[in-house]
C-alpha cells in the first residue's frame, strides 16, 4: 500500500540534544510496542474473563453440538433437513436460505436499480419525477421498517387461502405467502431440458460467429429468427416427441390450505421485496452518478461520427459509466447479504435466524456460535469482494 | 471547371430553432410527448402515480378518524386512526419513562438542539467551544438527566489490588464515598509519577508530560464526579427507555463516540508504523464485514463473558457499546477518504514549519479533511440513524419497537391499526433522514462552491 511519504516523523529534526522521545525511530518503536503489549494484555484478560465466567457457569465450551440432534423445524428447506437432523446440518439449511435470498435480491435491486436510475436521467419530467420520488422516498426509511411494512401490513393482511381469489387463474396471493402453479417431471423430462440447454449453446455459438462476422467487416445480418427457433424450438421438439414429461401441476384448495403447486413463504417474500425495493434505491443513484460522470463530450463525439443514440449509449457511454458504477456497486451487494440477517426480525429461517437464533438458544455455546456467525459473513463478505474486485479489474482501462 | 457532388449549389433549409429558445411549456409537452415510447412512458407514470397518490391522501386525510378516545371512534372510517398515534404518543416518544420525570429527556432533547444548531450552520461563531460542549459536556449532563446520576462508585484502580475497605461508608452526604475518591486521588497521583519517570527516562519534557496527563486525570476526576454527584433526581431504569428516546439515544451516541474514535482510526490506517496500521485495518475491516445484528448479539450475549464478574452491563449501554464501535469503523472509512484528498504539499509544508505529528494534523491536515468530509459523515449518521431500528432485535424498544408493541393493543385493534402505526413512524423517520440527506447536500455544494482543500 503507498501512502504519502510525507506523514513521516522522520521531518522532525531532533530538538533537544540525545532526547530518546525526539528520535523518531525509537519513538516509533515504544509506541507499537505499548500498543502490542496492550492487545496482548487485553486480549489475556479477555481470555481469563471468559475462562472463569465459563467455568462459574458451568458450560462447556467446544463444538461438538454441531452432530447434536437439533430437534427443531425449518419452514424452508432446500436441503433435506427434518427435526431429528443435526446442528450442523441445520447450519447448512439456514446458509443455503440465506444465500438464496441474497442472490435473488440482488438480481432483482440490480434489475429494479438500474431502471430506476436510468429513469432518473430520462429526459421524460414527469418519469425522472416519480423515479426521484422512488429514490428519496425508499432510501430514507429503515430497512427493518419496510421489512416489517410489507410482512406484517401487505402481505399479513392479504385474504387467507379459502378466501384468495386467483389471479391469471393460477396464482394464489393469500397471507400464507404466494401459490402458484409447480412444475412437475416426469421420466423423460431430462431430454427436455437438455434440448433448452443445447438450444442455448448454440444460439450464444451462432451469436459469437455473427460477432466475429462483423468483425471481419462482412454485412451484418440479424439472425434473430434463427436464435429464437433454437431456444424455443429445440426443447419443444424434444417435448413433444418424448410424450410431454414435463406439466404444471395446478394448486387445489383442499380444507384450509392448498395442495399441489408450489408456495413461497410471505417470510421470504416480504425480506425479498424489502432488500430488492431498498437497495435498488442506492443502486439507482450509482447508476445515475456513473452515467453523469461520463462527460458530454464523449456523447458528442460519437453522435458527430453518426453513431445513433442507441449505440452510444451501449458502446461509448455504458462502458465507461460501468467502470465508475463497479466499485460502489459492490458495496451495495455486501450490503443486501449482510442485510438478509434482519430476516431474524420476521421469522425468515436464514443463516442468523436458524444459527444464532434458534441453535444459540438451545445450546446456549454463545461465544462459538456467535464467532462462527460472523466469521460465515466475513467469508461472504470477503468473497464477493473477491469476486467483484476480479470483475472490476476485468472492466477496467487496460494498461492503465 | 467539373462539378463536385458535395458542393451545394444552393442552400440548406433553415433548421428549427433549438429546444432551449422554445418556451417552456411546449419543452415540457415535447419531454412528455416526442415520441410513441416517451409518450409510452408517460402514460405509465400517469397510471402509476393515479395508483399510489389518491388512495394514500385519502388515507391519511380525507377518510381519516382526527377525533376521538377509543378504537370505536376509528371503526366507522377507513381512513387513518390518528386518536391511536395521539393515545400512544408518549410512548412512541419516550417509551415508559415515567410521565413525572418527561421534563428530563425534553431538557436533554432542547440542549441537544440548541448544541446542534449552532454546529450545524456554518455561519455560527465559536464552533470549537460548540463542538466541545457538544461532544465532551452534553453527553455527560444528558447521562446524569436521563439516569439520575448517582452512580455510588466503588472502588478506581488501586482499589482493584488493595483491600480499601478502611474507610468505608458514603461521605459528604452528597452520594459520594470516601473510599471511591481516596482511590482516584492516590491513584492519580502514581499515575502523574509514573509517567514524569517515564518522561525523565526518555529525557523528554518531565513538565509537558505531568501537565498532559494531569489534564486528562482531571478531565476524567470532573466527569467521574458529575455522576457520582446525587442531583436529588430520581433513578430511571434504562428498562423503561424506549420510543424515539432510545432511537435518539442510540444514534447520537454512535457519532460522539465513533466521530473521535473514527478519526483515530483513520490516522492508525494511515500510519507508517506497522503494527498500528495492521492493528487498525483489522478492526475496521472485522466491523466492516459482520452486520449489525450480529454486533448487536455479540454486544448482548458474549460481552457479559468478557468482563469481570463483578462488572454488569445493563442492556442498553452493551447495545450501545456495539452501536459505537461499529459506527466508528464506518467512520473511520470515512474520514481516510478525506485524508487521502488532502495533497501531500500540505504535509510538507506543515513539517517545514516544524511541526510534529500530532501539530500537523490537528492543525493542518483534520481541519481539511474533516471539513470536506462532511457531508459523508452527514450520510453516516443517517445510515446510523436508520440502523438504530435494529436494536428491536434485541428486546430494546425504540420508536419502530413501541409501534410494532402498540399492534398489540386490544384496546386500539381496528383494520386500520397496522396502517396508521406505520405511516407515523414512516413519517418521522422519512422527515429526519431525508432533512439529514438535504443538509449534507447543501454542505457539499457549499464546498465545493468553495474549491476544495488543496
Amino acid at each position: 500500500m503507498k501512502r504519502p511519504a510525507a506523514e513521516s516523523k522522520a521531518a522532525a529534526p531532533p530538538r533537544r540534544g540525545g532526547s530518546l522521545a525526539a528520535d523518531p525511530r525509537f519513538r516509533a518503536f515504544v509506541v507499537q510496542a505499548i500498543l502490542l503489549i496492550a492487545i496482548v494484555w487485553i486480549g489475556w484478560t479477555l481470555f481469563e474473563n471468559i475462562r472463569q465466567n465459563l467455568a462459574a457457569q458451568k458450560i462447556a465450551s467446544g463444538f461438538g453440538f454441531f452432530g447434536e440432534t437439533a430437534g427443531f423445524g425449518i419452514s424452508q428447506t432446500l436441503i433435506p433437513y427434518t427435526e431429528e437432523s443435526t446442528y450442523g446440518r441445520a447450519f447448512f439449511v439456514g446458509l443455503v436460505n440465506t444465500l438464496i435470498v441474497s442472490a435473488l435480491a440482488i438480481v432483482f435491486a440490480t434489475i429494479l436499480g438500474f431502471a430506476v436510475g436510468i429513469a432518473r436521467l430520462s429526459r421524460n419530467v414527469l418519469l425522472a419525477r416519480l423515479a426521484e420520488a422512488y429514490v428519496e422516498v425508499l432510501r430514507n426509511l429503515p430497512l427493518l421498517f419496510q421489512i416489517l411494512f410489507w410482512y406484517l401490513a401487505v402481505l399479513g393482511t392479504l385474504p387467507g387461502p379459502r378466501q384468495s381469489t386467483p389471479l391469471l387463474g393460477a396464482v394464489y396471493l393469500t397471507n400464507r405467502g404466494i401459490i402458484f402453479p409447480k412444475i412437475g417431471l416426469e421420466p423423460g423430462s431430462g431430454i427436455v431440458f437438455g434440448a433448452l440447454g443445447i438450444g442455448f449453446l448454440l444460439a450464444l455459438i451462432l451469436r459469437f460467429l455473427q460477432r466475429r462476422q462483423m468483425l471481419m467487416g462482412s454485412e451484418r445480418r440479424s439472425f434473430g429468427w434463427l436464435t429464437l427457433l433454437l431456444i424455443v424450438g429445440l426443447p419443444a421438439l424434444a417435448f413433444v416427441l418424448t410424450g410431454a414429461p414435463v406439466s404444471l401441476k395446478w394448486p387445489e384448495l383442499r380444507g384450509f390450505n392448498f395442495v399441489g403447486g408450489a408456495r413461497l413463504n410471505p417470510e421470504l417474500l416480504a425480506l425479498l421485496f424489502a432488500l430488492s425495493t431498498y437497495t435498488a434505491s442506492f443502486i439507482a443513484e450509482i447508476v445515475r452518478a456513473g452515467v453523469l460522470a461520463v462527460p458530454r463530450g464523449q456523447t458528442e463525439a460519437a453522435f458527430s461520427l453518426g453513431l445513433s443514440r442507441r449505440t452510444t449509449l451501449r458502446r461509448v457511454v455504458a462502458p465507461q459509466a460501468m467502470r465508475l458504477i463497479v466499485p460502489p456497486l459492490t458495496s451495495q451487494y455486501l450490503n443486501i447479504t449482510k442485510n438478509s440477517s434482519l430476516a431474524a426480525a420476521i421469522g425468515y429461517p436464514d443463516f442468523f435466524y436458524v444459527f444464532a437464533g434458534t441453535t444459540l438458544n438451545q445450546t446456549g455455546q454463545a461465544i462459538e456460535i456467535i464467532a462462527i456467525t460472523m466469521a460465515v459473513y466475513l467469508a461472504i463478505s470477503l468473497a464477493t469482494a473477491i469476486f467483484m474486485n476480479w470483475y472490476n479489474r476485468a472492466i477496467a482501462l487496460k494498461g492503465a | 471547371m467539373t462539378t463536385r457532388t458535395f458542393v451545394r449549389t444552393a442552400f440548406a433549409p433553415n433548421e428549427p430553432p433549438p429546444l432551449e429558445a422554445d418556451s417552456t411549456a411546449s419543452r415540457f409537452a415535447r419531454s412528455l410527448f416526442a415520441t410513441p415510447a416517451n409518450f409510452a412512458l408517460t402514460v405509465l407514470s400517469v397510471g402509476i402515480v393515479a395508483l399510489v397518490l389518491p388512495p394514500l391522501i385519502r388515507f391519511l386525510f380525507l377518510d381519516a378518524t382526527w377525533s376521538g378516545t377509543s378504537r370505536d371512534d376509528c371503526l366507522a372510517n377507513a381512513g387513518a386512526c390518528w386518536p391511536f398515534v395521539r393515545a400512544k404518543f408518549g410512548q412512541f416518544i419516550y417509551g415508559f419513562y415515567p410521565a413525572a420525570e418527561r421534563w428530563r429527556p425534553n431538557l436533554v432533547l432542547a440542549f441537544g438542539a440548541l448544541l446542534l444548531a449552532p454546529l450545524l450552520i456554518p455561519a455560527a461563531p465559536f464552533k470549537r467551544t460548540n463542538a466541545l460542549l457538544f461532544f465532551g459536556v452534553y453527553p455527560v449532563v444528558s447521562f446524569v438527566l436521563l439516569t439520575g446520576g448517582n452512580l455510588d462508585l466503588q472502588k478506581f484502580l488501586l482499589g482493584r489490588f488493595l483491600q480499601w475497605t478502611t474507610v468505608a461508608g458514603v461521605g459528604f452526604g452528597i452520594g459520594l464515598r470516601w473510599a471511591f475518591w481516596t482511590d482516584f486521588l492516590f491513584s492519580a497521583v502514581v499515575i502523574v509519577a509514573l509517567v514524569a519517570a517515564l518522561a525523565a527516562l526518555l529525557r523528554a519534557s518531565v513538565f509537558a508530560a505531568v501537565t498532559a496527563a494531569g489534564m486528562v486525570l482531571a478531565g476524567l476526576g470532573i466527569i467521574l464526579l458529575a455522576v457520582d454527584l446525587d442531583f436529588g433526581l430520581a433513578p430511571v431504569e434504562t428498562r423503561s427507555w424506549g420510543g424515539f428516546l432510545v432511537t435518539l439515544i442510540v444514534a447520537v451516541t454512535g457519532i460522539v463516540v465513533s466521530l473521535p474514535l473514527g478519526v483515530l482510526l483513520a490516522l492508525g490506517r494511515r500510519s507508517r508504523m506497522p503494527a498500528v496500521r495492521y492493528a487498525c485495518i483489522l478492526f475496521i475491516e472485522f466491523w466492516r464485514g459482520v452486520p449489525l445484528i450480529t454486533v448487536l448479539f455479540f454486544a448482548t450475549y458474549m460481552l457479559p463473558l468478557f468482563l469481570p464478574r463483578d462488572v454488569t452491563f445493563d442492556t442498553l449501554l452493551r447495545a450501545l457499546i456495539g452501536v459505537a464501535l461499529f459506527a466508528a469503523a464506518y467512520m473511520a472509512e470515512v474520514v481516510r477518504g478525506g485524508l487521502q484528498s488532502i495533497s501531500r504539499g500540505q504535509h510538507e509544508a506543515a513539517a517545514a514549519l516544524g511541526l510534529g505529528y500530532w501539530r500537523m494534523m490537528g492543525l493542518i491536515i483534520l481541519p481539511q479533511a474533516l471539513t470536506l468530509v462532511i457531508p459523508g459523515i452527514v450520510n453516516n449518521f443517517i445510515g446510523l440513524f436508520k440502523d438504530t431500528t435494529l436494536v428491536l432485535i434485541v428486546a430494546i424498544f425504540d420508536l419502530l419497537g413501541q409501534i410494532r408493541a402498540s399492534f398489540a393493543d386490544p384496546n386500539w385493534a381496528t383494520p386500520v391499526t397496522l396502517y396508521t402505526g406505520f405511516a407515523f413512524a414512516g413519517v418521522i423517520y422519512f422527515v429526519f433522514c431525508f432533512g439529514m440527506s438535504r443538509y449534507a447536500l447543501y454542505i457539499e455544494r457549499r464546498t465545493a462552491a468553495y474549491g476544495r482543500g488543496s
